[in-house]
């Protein structure tokens, strides 16, 4: 076969902003969601939240809500297996402690699922679920990270039969230290800093709330149509949890209306099943947008803490990173996201001594679980601010002090062993980094010179301020993940590619589309994509840890090359050539000035020659996880008579290798940045001092509109990766880590006041201005 | 019982349900519906299912449909309250054989990735252009306001609309209809 194409770089298909192939149907509303289908006889699923933060249950009583009409079934932890489990949709074993059940046996969280009901309607279930007599034993919480953690606080989990909490005892539910020393710690640094960071929580708010749908085919499977980003993990959990095997369950995932990581947990499709299992009845499970934020899935807060010492010279010598990440009520992402804030930011800049004591803690707070920057977006708020605190100290400017220290093509990291999710890491040097070319078109973009002279003159009360930040991601889970494809070719020229890879709105099905087709020399038009259907499609570990292109894309490449190999062959009969001289393009084989459509080469490998089927399938296990680079620009105002932010510019530009689609890629840095203003200057989950979340719908919990969004501006930086597919490396999750300390960095550089507890809100913003000396 | 709407008679409810008459993607409907029926929740019973649920509290923008030519959030009016208008839901546009130019542009332009908030989009977008044939983007801007999305950070959608109004100034469909 041509040599060429595995690694060729005059694109046809990929590298083009090709339409996304589902983008007219959800236009025109026809491309359907989870619950967008009827079923007949459906039953509305319905779940009771605990009102307290912290109690035993000491007695449940269903019997008049099982009397209500309509209703047909009341299900409480009695009524379900006692299977410890995560809801951690991650490989398997899942690095998170088994420390939840599909429903509760005790309350730890104001939001905690205690019991579900299944009736006709949902004024049935309502009224069942108000009839459940729950007595609960209120025990003491805690809401404090840090006061979780102390001798005698209340413990969240007494319970004896969970697995891998490190120290239920202290609530702690995972722990990591490492430590690399090349000589005394401080000994070498000219200033040391010494400074604490905390996050707040936040939500996902994905448009569409969690929604399962499950139902017994004809055949008596179980069926189960969810809103997942991980269907392979959710049929091997709820298979699990609910003791039935893993092939009496089917699962679908249809058009999904957002994850960011929420939907990376298995959380309704065991309740939705048990109550389709006890009813024989097709029921649904629609969350409502209060359910969502306090009872799905949050962002980690974290206490951070960092001691870095820096020479005059600007080399870093010391990197002391200490976190603390409230894990909520129960263990979800708790050993992961915790280990990414420091495995994707300590490698970033080089420093003789490097120690990471890393500590996930429970609270009776609503539950941390995967969400876009894994960790990450947490770390380099702190990392991004100390990075500009020790400029300062040593009067460097901040973006050549960057230059001076970030990791280049060539380099290692002792982190990248060291540190990798939930376990040790792999050792990998750095292949592809655009990280000046990202600096420089950024600055250029952005005017920052220019603006940095222009606001050397300034008077009156609204000030302006400039701050950057330089970030980087990984590009899947090495040595973990893997992904799987296969391409089937049709007597037409056009292609069936089946992959277990998850389009949950990322646009994955048509960027794996152009893989494939630049492969096939065909256009996305002859490929029918079918992905996420445990029964039809390949294994994939899902939608998570910016694993798709990279992962799923050399999964569907080896496919189609496979596809490929077998077309060449027999186009090479029919073209009378060798295999070698036949290529493919437009949609047909050719061979010394003679072609023929993909059509013919099918029709005969059906119906007239050493006939078979055209199929490729392959799988890909990643050994390396490339990182995509970010810099990002930001200029803002400060009011210093209200406290106001406003971010007046942004610009962030990213390496990501090759754009397979440059349209979707700058679509996906566009929403984690928004997502990341909007994290930055408003998002924040409220608590009511007994632990109920008290801004639980968009009206109180502000995320930006086109009324709130700047001017912002997504400027793509091409590299090459040799490990990805066509160069790509990932794009989706590494512009949501900017904002936050791109905008701290700013509003110092306007008012002289650096805020460490975002978000940066005016009430916060004059508080500091007034505490200011 | 019975209740009133305003200018267009009085709704007589048999057993908690009222039969009434909407207007729907330009073809009049008979409809039953309950008293407290949300308009939302009888369009996708009737098989409208391009109308989407977010919050159920009018803040996300997703149920938006046409009530009368205006953008109108679905999930907080009751359906009675519907009995004799004019409702255009997005499948009253296009569909993707033929789709709307509104729709072929929030396509083209990249605007659409997971699609829950489009429907909403294309529509609030369409109330906007039927106004306003040659919008400016900040009034691009302050017509898509109310319709939230989380994927986007909605550069794209504010091309999208800008794209539509030259393709409906184009083909002529452009202004109201």
């Amino acid at each position: 076969m041509n040599p060429d194409v595995s690694d060729k770089r005059d694109f046809t298909v990929v590298n083009h902003r090709v339409e996304k192939i589902d983008a007219i149907a959800l236009a025109c509303g026809t491309a359907q969601f989870t619950d967008d289908i009827d079923i007949r006889g459906l039953l509305v699923g319905r779940v009771l939240y605990s009102p307290h933060a912290h109690a035993r249950i000491r007695k449940i009583d269903t019997r008049e809500a099982k009397k209500v009409p309509g209703v047909l079934a009341v299900l409480t932890h009695e009524d379900l297996p006692r299977v410890r489990h995560t809801t951690a949709g991650q490989g398997h074993p899942e690095p998170s402690p088994y420390d939840t059940l599909v429903l509760s046996e005790k309350a730890r969280y104001v939001g905690d699922r205690i019991a579900a009901v299944a009736a006709e309607t949902a004024e049935a279930a309502e009224e069942a679920l108000s009839k459940i007599k729950v007595d609960y034993e209120i025990l003491p919480p805690v809401f404090d990270t840090m006061e979780a953690m102390k001798e005698g606080a209340p413990v969240i989990h007494d319970e004896d039969d969970s697995k891998n909490i490190p120290d239920a005892g202290h609530n702690i539910c995972a722990k990591f230290d490492f430590e690399v020393k090349e000589s005394e710690w401080f000994s070498e640094a000219d200033v040391v800093i010494d400074q604490w960071y905390k996050t707040q929580w936040a939500q996902h708010c994905a448009l569409e709330p969690h929604v399962a749908i499950t139902y017994f085919d004809g055949e008596g499977r179980l069926v189960i149509r969810t809103s997942t980003q991980v269907p392979f993990h959710c049929r091997r959990i709820t298979a699990k949890v609910l003791r039935i095997p893993v092939k009496s369950i089917r699962v679908i995932k249809p058009r999904i209306g957002g994850g960011f990581g929420s939907k990376q947990e298995v959380l309704l499709e065991p309740v939705c099943a048990a109550l389709t299992l006890a009813t024989r009845r097709p029921v649904k499970i629609e969350l409502t947008r209060k359910e969502t934020f306090v009872s799905s899935r949050t962002r980690h807060p974290f206490v951070l803490r960092l001691k870095t010492g820096v020479k005059k010279d600007g080399a870093i010598t010391d990197a002391h990173m200490e976190v603390y990440c409230d894990n909520g009520a129960y263990g979800a992402h708790s050993l992961t996201v915790m280990m990414c804030s420091g495995s994707h930011t300590l490698p970033m800049y080089q420093a003789k001594n490097s120690r990471f004591i890393g500590r996930s803690v429970y609270t009776n707070l609503p539950v941390g679980g995967a969400y876009r920057g894994f960790g990450a977006t947490q770390g380099f708020f702190a990392w991004e601010s100390q990075m500009d605190m020790m400029a300062e100290r040593i009067g460097m400017d901040p973006i050549e002090f960057r230059r001076k220290n970030y990791i280049r093509s060539g380099e290692g990291s002792p982190v990248f062993k060291a540190m990798g999710e939930g376990r040790e890491g792999i050792e990998q040097k750095i292949a592809s980094c655009g990280m000046d070319e990202c600096i420089d078109q950024g600055m250029a973009a952005f005017g920052w010179h220019e603006r940095k002279e222009r606001n050397r003159q300034q008077s009156g009360p609204v000030r302006r301020g400039l701050g950057c930040a330089c970030l980087m991601q990984g590009s899947g889970i090495p040595e973990v993940d893997m992904a799987a494809a296969s391409i089937k070719m049709n007597e037409d020229g056009s292609f069936n590619l089946h992959m277990g890879a998850t389009d949950l709105g990322t646009g994955s099905d048509t960027v794996l589309a152009q893989i494939a087709a630049e492969v096939l020399g065909i256009t996305v038009k002859d490929i029918i994509v079918l992905s996420s259907d445990t029964d039809l499609t390949p294994f994939d570990v899902g939608a998570y840890a910016s694993s798709t292109t990279f992962i799923s894309g050399n999964a569907v490449k080896k496919a189609a090359l496979h596809a490929r190999e077998q077309i060449v062959k027999v186009a090479a009969k029919i073209l009378d050539a060798k295999p070698s001289e036949v290529d493919l393009m437009d949609g047909k084989a050719v061979a010394g000035g003679r072609s023929c459509l993909l059509s013919e080469v099918a029709h005969t490998a059906f119906y007239y020659h050493d006939q078979h089927q055209i199929m490729g399938v392959a799988s890909h296990y990643a050994q390396s996880s490339p990182p995509p680079f970010a810099a990002h620009f930001a200029e803002v105002s400060v009011d210093t008579e209200t406290g106001q932010v406003v971010v007046l510019d942004y610009v962030s530009t990213v390496d990501c290798g090759t754009a397979i689609n440059p349209t979707l890629a700058e679509g996906q840095n566009d929403g984690a940045v928004l997502n990341g203003l909007s994290y930055a200057l408003c998002e924040e989950m409220a608590f009511s001092p007994s632990g109920a979340m008290t801004n639980a719908s968009f009206r109180d919990y502000k995320i930006f509109s086109t009324a709130d969004a700047p001017p912002f501006k997504t400027i793509l930086i091409p590299t090459y990766e040799a490990d990805g597919p066509f160069g790509a490396k990932s794009v989706s999750e590494i512009g949501i880590n900017g904002p936050q300390p791109a905008i701290a960095n700013a509003i110092y550089d306007a008012v002289g006041v650096r805020l460490f507890a975002p978000p940066f809100t005016p009430e916060k913003v004059l508080k500091a201005l007034k505490a200011k000396p | 019982m019975t209740t009133k709407t305003r200018g267009r008679g009085t709704l007589k409810s048999v057993n908690g349900k009222f039969d009434i008459t909407v207007n729907i993607n330009g073809k009049d409907k008979p409809l039953q519906v309950s008293a407290g029926e949300y308009l939302l929740d009888a369009l996708r019973r009737e098989g409208y299912k391009g109308a989407k649920r977010g919050c159920d509290n009018g803040d996300c923008g997703t149920c938006t449909i046409l009530l009368d030519g205006k953008p109108a959030l679905s999930c907080m009016m009751f359906a009675a309250q519907a009995h004799g208008r004019k409702v255009v839901t997005i499948e009253g546009l296009g569909a993707p054989d033929r789709p709307h130019p509104i729709q072929s542009a929030f396509a083209e332009a990249g605007a659409v990735q997971c699609g829950f908030c489009i429907p909403g989009m294309v529509l609030a977008a369409k109330a906007l252009l039927d106004e306003n044939p040659d919008p400016d983007e900040a009034q691009a801007r302050r017509a898509l306001d109310g319709n939230l999305c989380r994927c986007t950070g909605y550069v794209k959608q504010i091309e999208a609309v800008l794209l539509a109004a030259k393709k409906l100034q184009t083909t002529g469909k452009g202004g109201k209809r």
